[in-house]
């Protein structure tokens, strides 16, 4: 189609630079905080990623939607993203795999898209002036009532987002495997359930706000902090329950699961400039040296200054920046990565992680 | 890990002369990992052939070899330079193949030399075809079902149980040659033969057919501590089935989702793991069935290839410098990414465009040949377009392939083509698919049924139609607005696709500049946006940039005085490194002065297109409307049109009109070169003589110029580079048809009919002037008489046939000519010799093809000179005053492609053909030239038989000449004409029947490869290619032909020099120091 005939839609940001484009996807007005992904494909798993709760993302790569959408590439029950900005949406889904195209899935998902902006003027002013809040919109295109409704909207800092996230109920992903693992449900991705059982677990995933009580009732070999979206500092009682279970069972943490076990463990949190979202970050194991490429999605981290060292050990850095991307207790079963060794989109180098994981179950076993 | 310190010497293996499979991407390649090395503090000794090449410049290496690149030369070179370790992955196919041999023969153990980045059992189990199935199968990957055969029995055998159709691969050869698909059991038969003969081990694989399936490529890096990283991943447009150098391709991948490309990501990484490519990159190809995804490996090249050129321009992740400091110890994260600064190598770069390649051919030059593609590679170069979208960068391309599309337009109407023609060009691959994809959409085909009919992914075929769709728009628009009243909007949208002014410009009939000038008013402008590996994720200190149509735009201006360099764009036959070469140099000269470089070029390839050569490098196509663009932008104080062939030259005059500011030689002088009539005058004032001439644009005035000069003569078009369409017609009729031709060629510019001189010495100068001196850089006398276009002849620096007096009088003219013409810069001029009087055939103003040949045998940088004058300074103020004796004696020769185009005649005519050129350097003319035919592939045989058969008026020469070969113990076999006069001078040889004549004919002999050297004749005028098939026969076995008299006199000086004792190796720098 044309451009002249098609329907319009903006982006504004809180410090009134806006962005006119096309609408694709849902119609209507959203807001959140604009990140940008430099993932080149994977877009299906970063739509339904719910670490991007409140969260509009803005793809780097401009070509979108090329391969459509499939039933099996889902991180969790439906997309979560706010909003979604790219460069160009496919109006063909080429695959062998596809059944709908990015255009309807947001549609009858209700995300709004926006197409036609340039994409990567969005992302350097992400990082040359942070992450910041953004209005998306086909059905105003007011550039001063937008800017209202950005100013008035509530940034990510300080707000739980994981209850609207996380599971209700505990429930039983598999029914087989040696290790029974409950995973602590931030908002957890399925591939990381789905690597679980695939290294002999069993896995109970449990909402995030479930006491140390009730977990332990569950009898567990090991626990999995999940990923989720948004600033760790406001789940207190996640932190708290993460700190009745040390030293008790092995946990891993992966993403927020990280940012919320550093806190248990006396360290501090803090909000990166712009996060770290994509497939292609240098990870550097301190011990081996080997680097991993990894997948990351974070907006937050730990801070290393704040940690205690005599306790934690430093094990993974990011070559990026040198930024904190794993750690492990000296003394206890307990270890966790900022990365995601369950990648969807990204790379697999990380995934034996799990079986470290499974190790360390093993041996507390023992 | 630190850098190893147990080495010290490294000996890097170039590639030699370009080649259709081996470009200039090796001296990308090859330059990088010598600066690498020799930045790291290694000294570095660099064999090559090719003194195109930047590699080859004396200040590159610390010990430069511009020899053949033979094992046994290696030999020397390593038993004098004494390195370390060599450096075999950087080279291609050639570097690779020569490392493998000398490895076998024991020279590597013998001087202690350790190979470094791949070694050769991983180099023999990525090369062998049975050794790589068995290793991917042991990691559990999946290859498409195959049997390996030594013969034809077990060929056979092999093709039953696989079931038709199959493809044939031979192991061991280069880019695919003596391959084939084979649909039926006659083809079979035929490319079986082939590819056991073409194999260097008479190995075949016949393979299941995969053909139409999705092809992928992954560039892969993997570092001593086992850190692997891929750099990129590229999807083929066209199918499995043609040559991914002959593939139009994109990257990233386009249509894989993560899935399928991690898994595609993991089997790399356990590949290069398996092979064991302990440092460097490698290429890993995949085809994936668009049925079911099934995905196989197809193959792995342990080495840097065209497609991490390509893979490195594409993100500006340099993946041959980064495998030469991997190759000497440094791990990923030590290496520090240069475009970020602060972040290290140890990633992915991810990109925010879309990158598109496309396939330059060059069917043109070979009428007999089809342009018809599959597994051998066929093209010559390549160009590449960056974009925001896949639309834009395709058009881009197109353009930037400069074969006269201005885009995806409509240089054919679609409503001309019939159904047949349409359904061919769609099913059968070709080089002008692309279009035929477009006229059949145009025509109403549908998306499905050009997938179903080419196997092209729908996902690019819809997006043509979305071009086709748009530019209905901009019809429908023109039309209701009578002109160009439409919206903005349409046209923001129109660039966005990629649509060039000219093509906009086409479809609302009107012209480009006007176009131009709407565009501009409506505000709709390009924006430049940066390469930088990293999607913006970090700032990127690099300028490189492509153009887009965006909001925000990215260019950094500052105070300096820039200079603007024109590259040289795709590849071809005419114009290829040779004028990169030159462009580089002007960068590398002017940025020593302090200047702002910034070069424009569209080809991967090349040395001019990394983003160390120059402060600013603008990949864009070399169009008025792009380069205009940057001139708008960057507002240079100078623009160097002269350096890239004939492309930035055809550009110069529209570029002067619209204000840039263009230095050097001036528009007019040049075109007063070119032009006929003016360039008459200036012969006649200067009392120059030139063969009787005249200039025709219609066929009438034609016939009455070679009525008045008469035949034979000389014809061609005005204003192209490499003799294109030029003939010697001897007769009206061969008139008539080159006429028609050459009308095609230059478009409604004069053609240039000269008499042509039968038997005259041509002499090529090249010089450099300041305006008011002139000094030569070289002259070179040229091996084939005139009328073999000078870039395929070989020719000697300094000349060793003319007389002082002659050379004196080609001086004379070339310091007349300088002045005369303004000359700011390089000059070059074709002189022809005959009967002591000297002619002269041309004049180039701008630089030649000769020029690296000529600094690399004199030591001196004609092209850095001349960079330096057109900015103002004086020779004298550069120190270059005389023309620079030499004692060593320099042939270049050149290097044709026949082999790859089966049934095209061999002969050498005043239409370029070869692809690229070698030079030997030694004391004498006879072993120099014997080094450069080595160097050349055309082995001059120490024993063994001698076919000769020439046309009457050489039969006295050829006398002579066979005598010395016959003297020297080499049998020697004739046709019964040719042995009748050999026999009476007391020859001993042997007759042999034409072809068809008798039960053992040439060819048959041939076919046994009992013949060693081939000397064969043919006759000027038309109706001598009776000995055509054995020509071609002899070319297709690698048996050393030559046809031309003069070049059988050089043979045997070369056979002689040999036959006296073994030559010995010097470097460059020895040479030019003495």
């Amino acid at each position: 189609m044309t451009n002249t005939k098609r329907k319009k839609a903006i982006v504004v940001l809180e410090d009134g630079i806006s962005f006119t484009g096309f609408s694709f996807g849902a119609t209507g007005t959203a807001s959140g905080e604009v990140v940008f992904n430099t993932s080149l494909s994977g877009y299906q798993e970063i739509l339904t990623d719910p670490s991007y709760k409140g969260q509009i993302v803005t793809m780097t790569y401009p070509l979108i939607g090329n391969y459509g959408v499939n039933k099996e590439d889902v991180e969790s029950r439906r997309p979560f993203v706010e909003g979604f900005i790219v460069k160009e949406c496919s109006r063909i889904a080429s695959n062998w795999r596809s059944c709908d195209t990015l255009d309807n899935y947001l549609k009858e998902n209700n995300i709004i898209g926006i197409e036609g902006v340039d994409t990567r003027a969005i992302t350097r002013h992400t990082r040359l002036q942070g992450a910041m809040k953004a209005v998306i919109s086909s059905e105003d295109l007011d550039v001063e009532n937008l800017l209202k409704k950005v100013r008035a909207s509530k940034g990510l800092v300080g707000k739980d987002l994981v209850n609207e996230v996380s599971c209700k109920e505990i429930y039983q992903w598999n029914n087989e495997g040696e290790y029974h693992v409950v995973v602590i449900d931030c908002g957890v991705k399925l591939n990381i359930l789905r690597s679980l059982a695939l290294n002999n677990c069993r896995v109970s995933v449990v909402p995030a706000n479930t006491s140390s009580v009730e977990i332990l009732k569950l009898n567990p070999d090991g626990i999995m902090l999940s990923n989720g979206p948004g600033d760790p500092e406001p789940l207190t009682y996640v932190v708290k329950t993460i700190r009745e279970l040390l030293g008790k069972i092995p946990v891993f943490g992966i993403c927020l699961g990280q940012q919320l076990l550093g806190l248990a463990l006396g360290g501090r949190t803090y909000k990166l400039k712009f996060g770290h979202h994509g497939a292609n970050q240098p990870v550097k194991d301190l011990k081996t040296g080997k680097i991993d490429i990894t997948a990351q999605n974070h907006g937050f981290c730990v801070d290393i200054e704040s940690l205690n060292k005599d306790e934690v050990e430093i094990t993974h850095i990011n070559l990026n920046d040198n930024t904190l991307e794993g750690l492990r207790h000296r003394k206890l079963p307990v270890f966790s990565v900022q990365y995601h060794p369950e990648s969807c989109p990204g790379p697999h180098d990380a995934q034996y992680l799990f079986k470290n994981f499974i190790e360390m179950i093993e041996e507390n076993k023992h | 890990m630190p850098k190893r310190v147990d080495i010290k010497k490294i000996l890097i293996i170039g590639s030699g002369p370009i080649i259709i499979g081996q470009a200039c991407e090796f001296d990308y390649s090859g330059t990088q990992a010598c600066k690498a090395l020799k930045e790291e503090g290694y000294e570095v000794v660099l064999i090559n052939s090719n003194p195109a090449t930047i590699m080859t410049d004396p200040e590159i290496a610390d010990a430069t070899y511009i020899e053949p690149i033979t094992p046994e030369v290696l030999e020397k070179i390593i038993e004098r330079e004494r390195p370390d370790a060599v450096l075999p992955t950087l080279g291609g196919q050639t570097g690779l193949n020569t490392a493998v041999k000398a490895s076998e023969m024991g020279i590597f153990d013998k001087y202690n030399v350790k190979m470094i980045g791949a070694n050769t059992q991983a180099i023999h189990k990525a090369e062998d075809r049975k050794l790589f199935k068995e290793a991917m199968k042991k990691i559990g990957l999946d290859v498409p079902r195959s049997a390996l055969a030594y013969n034809m029995e077990e060929a056979r055998k092999a093709c039953k149980k696989i079931g038709l159709p199959v493809i044939i691969r031979p192991s061991f050869t280069l880019g695919g040659t003596g391959g084939g698909i084979v649909n039926t059991e006659d083809e079979f038969e035929k490319i079986a033969e082939l590819g056991l003969k073409s194999s260097m081990i008479s190995e075949i694989l016949v393979e299941e057919s995969v053909l139409g399936w999705k092809e992928y490529e992954l560039e892969v890096m993997r570092d001593i501590k086992d850190n692997v990283v891929i750099v990129c991943s590229i999807e083929n447009f066209d199918p499995m089935g043609i040559h991914t150098g002959d593939s139009i391709t994109v990257a990233p991948a386009q249509t894989l989702t993560d899935v399928e490309y991690q898994k595609m990501r993991d089997a790399s990484i356990s590949i290069i793991r398996e092979i064991g490519v302990e440092t460097g990159g490698s290429n890993i190809q995949f085809a994936v069935n668009p049925e079911n995804g099934r995905m196989v490996v197809i193959e792995m090249n342990p080495r840097v290839s065209r497609s991490s050129a390509l893979a490195s321009k594409a993100t500006g992740f340099p993946i041959a410098k980064f495998a030469a400091k991997l190759a000497v110890g440094y791990t990923l994260d030590e290496i520090r990414n240069d475009i970020t600064k602060e972040t290290p190598a140890s990633f992915e770069p991810t990109i925010d465009y879309c990158v598109v390649k496309i396939p330059r051919f060059t069917f043109e030059k070979f009428p007999e040949a089809q342009d018809i593609l599959g597994i051998s590679m066929k093209s010559v170069g390549e160009t590449m377009a960056i974009g925001r979208t896949f639309k834009e960068a395709l058009q881009k391309g197109l353009r930037g392939l400069e074969i006269g599309h201005n885009g995806l337009d409509n240089k054919k109407k679609y409503t001309e083509i019939d159904d047949e023609k349409l359904n061919q060009r769609l099913k059968e691959p070709n080089a002008s698919r692309i279009f035929y994809i477009k006229y059949a959409l145009q025509r109403g085909m549908s998306v499905e049924e050009i997938c179903r009919m080419t196997k092209i992914d729908p996902w690019f075929i819809f997006n043509i139609n979305e071009i086709v769709l748009l530019e209905k728009e901009i019809i429908l628009s023109s039309r209701k607005t009578r002109g160009m009243g439409f919206d903005s909007g349409l046209l923001l949208q129109a660039k966005q696709f990629g649509f060039s002014d000219k093509q906009i410009a086409q479809l609302i009939e009107t012209d480009e500049l006007a176009v131009r000038n709407f565009r501009q008013k409506k505000g709709v402008e390009p924006t430049y946006k940066l390469v930088d590996t990293c999607a913006a994720e970090f700032e990127a200190y690099t300028p490189y940039y492509y153009s887009t149509y965006e909001s925000e735009d990215e260019t950094r201006s500052s105070d300096k005085k820039k200079i603007m360099i024109l590259g040289g764009g795709p590849n071809r036959i005419g114009q290829g490194i040779e004028f990169d070469y030159c462009c580089c140099h002007a960068a590398f000269a002017l940025k020593e002065l302090g200047f702002e470089t910034i070069m424009v070029n569209s080809n991967p390839e090349t040395v001019s297109t990394d983003y160390d050569t120059s402060d600013k490098l603008y990949f864009e196509p070399l169009t008025f409307e792009d380069v205009m663009n940057i001139v708008d932008k960057e507002k240079p104080d100078g623009i160097i049109v002269q350096f890239g062939g004939q492309t930035p030259l055809n550009l110069a005059k529209n570029l002067a009109d619209a204000g840039a500011p263009i230095i050097g030689t001036s528009v007019e002088a040049i075109d007063r070169a070119e032009d006929r009539d003016k360039f008459s005058k200036i012969i006649t004032k200067l009392k120059i003589s030139q063969p009787p001439n005249g200039s025709a644009v219609s066929w009438e005035q034609a016939v009455s110029i070679t009525k008045e000069i008469g035949y034979p003569v000389l014809v061609r078009p005005s204003y192209v580079l490499g003799g294109r369409a030029m003939r010697i017609v001897y007769n009206e009729a061969d008139l008539k048809i080159f006429m028609k031709e050459a009308v095609e060629a230059s478009e409604q510019r004069p053609i240039l009919i000269d008499k042509f001189l039968e038997d005259a010495v041509e002499v090529d100068v090249d010089a450099v002037s300041d305006g008011n001196t002139t000094v030569i850089g070289g002259i070179m006398e040229h091996i084939e008489e005139a009328g073999v276009h000078s870039g395929d002849s070989a020719c000697v620096l300094p000349p060793h046939t003319l007389s002082d007096d002659i050379i004196e009088t080609i001086r004379k003219h070339t310091f007349a000519l300088s002045k005369e013409l303004g000359v700011m810069g390089l000059i070059n001029i074709q002189f022809a010799v005959k009967n002591d009087e000297v002619y002269i055939l041309e004049v180039n103003p701008r630089a030649s093809r000769t020029v690296p040949f000529v600094s690399k045998a004199t030591g001196v940088p004609l092209a850095k000179i001349a960079a330096k004058v057109m900015v103002g300074k004086k020779l004298t103020e550069l120190g270059v005053i005389d023309e620079k004796k030499i004692e060593h004696v320099c042939v270049k020769e050149s290097v044709l492609p026949f082999s790859r185009f089966s049934g095209v005649d061999i002969i050498l005519g005043p239409e370029m053909k070869s692809t690229g050129e070698v030079m030997g350097i030694d004391t004498s003319f006879g072993m120099a030239f014997y080094k450069s035919q080595l160097a050349a592939g055309s082995l001059l045989p120490e024993k063994g038989q001698v076919f000769i058969s020439v046309k009457n008026s050489d039969k006295r020469n050829i006398v002579f000449i066979a005598k010395k070969i016959s003297d020297m113990g080499l049998e020697i076999i004739a046709t019964k004409g040719t042995a009748k006069v050999l026999k009476s001078n007391n020859i001993k040889v042997k007759v042999v029947g034409k072809i068809g004549e008798g039960d053992n004919d040439i060819l048959k002999l041939i076919g046994k490869g009992e013949i060693k050297l081939v000397i064969n004749t043919p006759n000027g005028a038309r109706g001598q290619s009776d000995m055509k098939p054995m020509r071609s026969a002899a070319v297709m076995r690698g048996i050393t032909c030559i046809t031309t008299i003069q070049g059988a006199q050089a043979a045997v000086n070369g056979m002689e020099a040999r036959y006296k004792g073994d030559f010995s190796v010097k470097s460059i720098q020895e040479f030019l120091s003495v």
